[in-house]
């Protein structure tokens, strides 16, 4: 990268250390190809100011390498005319920006009240002992395995994940499995090692981490079958169950339902 | 009221028993996209001021007049005004939200358009939280089928209105729940509550005009359009009227979702859903999700809308009912709820970033067996001093179990620390070392 004539000329060390000293900041973004580029203007198109595409923006970083990299905050930087302080203010704020290169697959175990209380707490102490190695159980954000190679695993306890409901529940890769137990989960989390791909109780067939960033960033071509999978589980559709079964119904609506007039301006 | 409504109403619920309910071919079979040629014909200012009429409240929490907050857009600013659909549900114990966008996306963007026209919008966006992919998925994919039907895009249905819908994913912060933070975090910023005034309807989105509604909200306003108000009155009680979808999770025997009138109460919603896992008795419970003050086994016959949850000394929040049996001691629910509102707090104001630490720190050595008595006085004089104190409800809502669990079950946390009792009675620093 050449550094710019105002540069030199308000420096005052000879042009060939002024250069030396302004690219050593310049961090290489070359991971991030064309089709990537073209991928973060289509996200900023979305919105009425740039600034907006960030959060999006920064899914797609991860798609990319598995991780928010400094890479990754050069790379929304340049995109969006911002400083990496900026950028890196925003990374480190958001759970799902990820510090450190994740697994093939993200697991993410609820731990909070209710779900702990039905049995969340013992799936992740059993997860995190088989994931562990040399007696010392895998930690929160750890990796088992080598992160991106086939099998690997990134491991965390989550917050609540809006399926109360359908306690325990656990993701993979932001893909829900219902009404867990340590066994299920135990059993799940080995075929993911074994590098099968057992399907979500709801949801699409289980892809990987970097899969699940690209479409997080707003990306689903191809993936139309994704779309697939039952309306809802049958935990969701108890009420509505019971009132059809019991002929339960809303009021029924009137034939012609009229608007009150324009107020008038005051 | 002529009729007493049935024990289960279901209004938004209803078009998830249909196979592939989530198609733009299945929403339009069952009178899909209807409320929206009627609202298109009608000036805006009507749209208000039949909201207005509903009695329509906030179904994310704090139940404020629907039609009042579109009212306070100001008209003829010459500015942009903005929709934004807050979909970034992650109160505990609140599942209410995700399944509908799940299972029913278009009577979301239904309500939007129907919104957008009566505000005069010409973007809303849908801030959806990060963690529900397939959701995500299936909201994308009917914007995308809206927009080829022409729902969405220039001249919706030959109207002349315009408008575009983005859904847009967030990155796992509890604290976008907030109106203000996800507005901050739709900007491309840490997501940090704003002090308030201006509210939201005057200094939004980009400092602009903005309505910031919650899903369940906006998608009962298709209904209401087809229905009138009086039909939405016909359900729930004269100042919290209409369905709702009341989430039951925990110790019973069929957990889910249940869309009943306003003011049921958990006996009956307990009785539908089989009442409580094994026959174990109820100890205590959640009227909304983490941040509304516990309730116990003499609140089940509470009317469970907004003035009844309040009267009884709760909030009625997001009608996220957990409901915890005789095993579960308080003080560790209460202990596991702190530890989350402490990784939530965003950091920006020092009571509840620097109080909810110190709250995770008594608790843990309560549970642990190495508090005293005086411990509760520490924890209720630090929760007295958050309460109130913050720019947001993060604050508040983190003290409610807290203040709420010592309220109903003091002895149990007394029982915790009875074997320090007389070793220690002076009062400690929080996190002193026992």
């Amino acid at each position: 990268m050449s550094t710019s004539e105002e540069v030199l000329a308000a420096s005052v060390l000879d042009p060939a250390e002024t250069e030396r000293l302004a690219n050593e900041s310049v961090v290489d973004t070359s991971v991030f190809g064309e089709d990537v580029v073209a991928r973060a203007r289509a996200i900023i198109a979305r919105y009425p100011q740039p600034r907006s595409s960030l959060l999006p923006m920064l899914h797609l970083v991860q798609s990319v390498q598995g991780h928010v990299s400094q890479a990754g905050i050069a790379f929304c930087a340049a995109q969006l005319d911002l400083t990496a302080a900026e950028v890196s203010a925003v990374a480190t704020f958001y759970t799902m920006y990820k510090r450190r290169p994740c697994g093939e697959h993200l697991v993410s175990i609820c731990t909070n009240t209710l779900c702990a209380a039905l049995g969340g707490d013992e799936i992740y102490r059993t997860v995190r002992e088989h994931l562990g190695s040399d007696g010392k159980p895998l930690g929160h954000e750890e990796t088992s395995g080598e992160p991106g190679a086939p099998g690997s695993i990134t491991l965390e306890h989550a917050e609540c994940l809006a399926a109360c409901d359908l306690g325990p529940v656990l993701q993979v890769n932001y893909e829900f499995y219902d009404n867990q137990t340590p066994e299920k989960a135990l059993e799940l989390v080995k075929a993911l090692q074994a590098g099968e791909r057992p399907a979500p109780t709801r949801g699409a067939p289980l892809t990987d981490f970097r899969q699940a960033e690209l479409q997080l960033a707003g990306f689903f071509e191809g993936r139309e079958a994704d779309l697939d999978g039952p309306s809802a589980a049958p935990e969701t559709l108890r009420g509505a169950s019971i009132a059809a079964d019991r002929g339960w119904t809303a009021p029924s609506m009137p034939d012609e339902a009229e608007f009150p007039p324009v107020p008038e301006k005051k | 009221m002529d009729k007493v409504a049935d024990t289960l109403t279901p209004v938004l619920t209803k078009r998830w028993l249909s196979p592939r309910s989530w198609t733009l071919k299945t929403y339009e079979q069952l009178e899909g996209y209807t409320a929206l040629r009627k609202a298109l014909a009608a000036h805006p200012d009507q749209i208000i001021a039949q909201c207005k009429d509903s009695g329509l409240r906030g179904r994310g929490g704090a139940g404020f007049p629907t039609g009042m907050k579109w009212g306070f857009i100001p008209q003829g600013d010459g500015k942009p005004h903005y929709l934004v659909i807050n979909a970034d549900e992650g109160e505990p114990g609140t599942c209410k939200d995700i399944p509908l966008m799940m299972a029913d996306p278009h009577s979301l963007i239904e309500g939007i358009i129907i919104t957008s026209y009566a505000i005069r919008a010409n973007f809303a966006a849908i801030y959806v939280r990060g963690e529900v992919l397939h959701c995500i998925r299936r909201l994308n994919a009917a914007v995308q089928e809206a927009y080829a039907a022409g729902y969405l895009g220039k001249n919706v249905l030959g109207s002349g209105f315009d408008l575009d819908v983005v859904v847009h994913a967030g990155a796992g912060a509890y604290i976008c729940g907030e109106e203000t933070a996800l507005l901050d975090s739709l900007e491309g910023k840490r997501g940090q509550p704003r002090l308030k005034p201006p509210f939201p309807a005057t200094a939004g989105l980009y400092a602009s005009p903005t309505v910031v509604n919650n899903v369940e909200t906006i998608a009962s306003v298709p209904y209401i359009v087809n229905g009138g108000s009086d039909w939405f009155r016909s359900m729930g009680r004269e100042r919290s009227p209409g369905p709702k979808i009341y989430s039951l999770s925990g110790h019973v025997e069929r957990p889910g979702q249940y869309e009943a009138p306003m003011g049921t109460t958990l006996r009956q919603l307990l009785e539908l859903a089989g009442g409580m896992k094994d026959g174990i008795p109820l100890k205590f419970w959640t009227p909304g999700g983490s941040s509304t003050p516990l309730f116990t086994a003499d609140h089940l016959d509470v009317p469970l809308d907004f003035e009844g949850a309040a009267e009884a000394g709760s909030m009625l929040g997001t009608t996220a009912l957990q409901v915890f049996n005789e095993t579960v001691s308080v003080p560790w629910a209460v202990m596991k709820w702190t530890e989350f509102y402490k990784h939530e707090s965003c950091g920006k104001c020092t009571p509840c970033r620097e109080g909810t630490y110190w709250l995770v720190q008594i608790l843990q050595r309560m549970v642990r067996g190495e508090g005293t008595p005086s411990d509760i006085d520490t924890l209720l004089d630090v929760c007295d001093n958050i309460l109130g104190r913050s720019f947001c409800a993060l604050g508040d809502g983190a003290v409610s179990p807290i203040t709420s669990g010592i309220k109903y079950f003091k002895d149990e946390f007394l029982a915790l620390c009875e074997a320090n009792a007389a070793s220690n009675t002076a009062p400690a620093l929080a996190g002193a070392a026992r």
